[in-house]
């Protein structure tokens, strides 16, 4: 039985990693493809991509549009929590709803939304654009993560402030926020990998300066190659990076 | 500093529960006031209202002779020691004394200087590094106390403040409650619904039932002297003996017609207001005294909790000569 169910457990994981491991392991291909035979280590690849002005400009460009719409996702999220979590008004259930529901949507069908409306006002597409339409797919997550966390402790401490003294401002950046660090951190870093990750948004609102995503997709039109592969570990390692991050930072600390 | 509180004539409606109905007191300054009373009494909503977390639906409320009307929380002279501590636990103890101050745009050597010095007076001092989770539920509450303290409000209230601690601690936390109100001498006023806790601290009890002021006074005046049956009862334990025509279950007794309360450790044999002879039907040691359930010969179906002394022997199936040392005769 116990042997039945590490094997279950392996082959899980097995199933969860093999396409990243073989991603991985074919970016050191000392050839010209990246399918088997295996045939020797090489960083060649990954010294043609760092040195690729494209990619590095298109990996700073995702970079930048993955913290700044993070940050503004982040900050939406949770003052529309807040006054929810705090004042109950007439359909705050029907609001809720409404904030959490981009989320069911397609990332397809919000891009082409955006893009429809982008260019019926006239707005070029741009880094921009594209990060608009990251804080639309980021901004749900960030509202959920924080009204979940938001409890009867926040709301007595926060009476607590008032009562001493302390206007909404600082209620909210002395004690609503840092009582959050937490929950805040972890959908900040969790809309940072989203967003690092986001293709299609990317793709139809940018023109030219592209995300990451963007240009992996047309290095791919031109064929497989072990640098596409050696892109693809890189965003694969600044992903994991950032989840061990939360991991460290995060949750370490409440246990 | 200290201010007098005046409530005039004010009411709370939820919706249509009435929460509070046309309540009038006047709160000397410096006075340790209790509000007392079952839950759903009112008094945390009285106190609600003075602390400005909510607006009377009616009625008036001044402290200091200043009216409080629009006033929000943060720009009244009252604080507020919650039940549940409510301490900011990201800061440091000496940081949760000091928010008050820092509010204030005290600057930051004399709100700390400030903070050792409310955290020695409620003895904790040289703690001021240590987090709200390091400590127990009573040091909590101290800090709680001491924060709410440190802005030297006028009026500080107490929300069932000691409600959370077992009943040790918060006996030791009473008396430590009073000391310091004495020292300080802000106006305190302080909600519970524990009688024993309200006659332990304050100054002037004021007992409420369903939204109005039932009886008010100093403890002994309210626990010897009720005004109303729910008084006695809701004070401690009393027994309640129908009087009809000046004649009682067990006899005639020179009292006007209604309820006869008599508090069980007021029957002893020394008593003048006599019962006669009761026989006893169990009895139980309760450290202070022996408590026991008779039935006087003459009323069968009478049953008095007496409490006596320890030393008394006192035998199931034995017979008492009793009386009352004091009683008060109330109308329903």
């Amino acid at each position: 039985m116990r042997l039945l169910s590490r094997t279950y457990l392996t082959l899980a994981y097995v199933f969860i990693f093999l396409p990243v491991a073989v991603l991985v392991a074919f970016s050191f291909q000392d050839g010209r493809l990246p399918v088997p035979p295996f045939k020797g280590v090489t960083l060649d690849w990954y010294a043609k991509v760092l040195g690729n002005d494209d990619l590095v400009a298109a990996l700073l460009n995702s970079l930048l549009v993955a913290i700044v719409s993070s940050l503004i996702a982040l900050i939406l999220g949770f003052l529309a929590a807040h006054a929810l979590a705090r004042v109950r008004l007439p359909g705050s259930a029907l609001m809720r709803g409404v904030f959490i529901a981009p989320m069911t949507v397609s990332y397809l069908i919000i891009a082409l939304g955006l893009l429809n409306l982008f260019t019926q006002a006239g707005i070029r597409p741009s880094l921009w654009t594209a990060g608009i339409g990251h804080v639309v797919i980021n901004l749900p997550l960030c509202f959920a993560i924080t009204y979940a966390a938001m409890g009867d402790h926040q709301r007595s401490a926060e009476r607590a402030a008032r009562d001493l003294g302390a206007s909404e401002w600082r209620v909210l950046t002395l004690i609503s926020a840092p009582m959050l660090a937490a929950p805040l951190a972890a959908a900040f870093f969790l809309s940072v990998t989203f967003s690092w990750d986001e293709f299609i948004i990317a793709f139809l609102l940018t023109r030219f300066d592209v995300t990451l995503p963007v240009e992996i997709w047309s290095m791919l039109k031109s064929g497989l190659s072990p640098a596409t592969n050696a892109v693809g570990s890189l965003v694969f390692l600044v992903s994991v990076s950032l989840v061990i991050l939360l991991e460290l930072t995060v949750f370490r600390k409440r246990s | 500093m200290t201010a007098t509180v005046s409530i005039l004539d004010v009411s709370q409606r939820y919706g249509l529960a009435t929460a509070l109905d046309r309540v009038s007191l006047d709160i000397e300054a410096g006075e340790f006031v209790v509000l007392l009373g079952p839950s759903g009494c009112g008094k945390t909503t009285l106190l609600n209202l003075i602390g400005g977390f909510t607006e009377p639906t009616k009625g008036q409320i001044l402290i200091g002779d200043r009216d409080m009307a629009g006033v929000a929380p943060k720009d009244r002279p009252t604080t507020t020691v919650f039940q549940d501590y409510a301490l900011f636990p990201h800061m440091s103890l000496r940081d949760n004394v000091a928010f008050g101050l820092r509010m204030r745009g005290i600057d930051r050597a004399t709100r700390a200087a400030k903070a050792e010095a409310m955290l020695a007076l409620v003895g904790l001092e040289g703690r001021g590094d240590r987090r709200p989770h390091e400590l127990s539920g009573g040091q909590r509450q101290r800090v709680a106390l001491a924060r709410a303290l440190a802005v030297e409000p006028q009026v500080l209230l107490l929300d069932e403040p000691l409600g959370a601690l077992d009943l040790k601690l918060r006996r030791q936390m009473q008396d430590e409650l009073k000391a310091i109100q004495r020292r300080v001498g802000t106006t305190f006023v302080h909600v519970t619904h524990d009688q024993e806790e309200a006659m332990a601290i304050a100054d002037r009890i004021v007992l409420m039932n369903a939204g109005r002021i039932e009886d008010q006074g100093p403890p002994r005046e309210v626990y010897l002297h009720p005004k109303t049956l729910f008084t006695a009862g809701f004070m401690g334990e009393v027994n309640r003996i129908p009087v009809t025509g000046g004649r009682a279950p067990f006899g005639p007794v020179p009292v006007p017609d209604g309820t006869l309360c008599i508090r069980p450790e007021a029957l002893s044999a020394r008593g003048t207001l006599h019962i006669g002879l009761c026989k006893v039907e169990d009895a139980a040691f309760f450290g202070t005294h022996i408590r026991a359930h008779v039935t006087p010969l003459t009323a069968p179906d009478l049953r008095l909790v007496v409490h006596l002394p320890q030393s008394q022997t006192v035998e199931v199936g034995g017979v008492l000569d009793l009386g009352a040392e004091s009683h008060v005769v109330l109308q329903e």
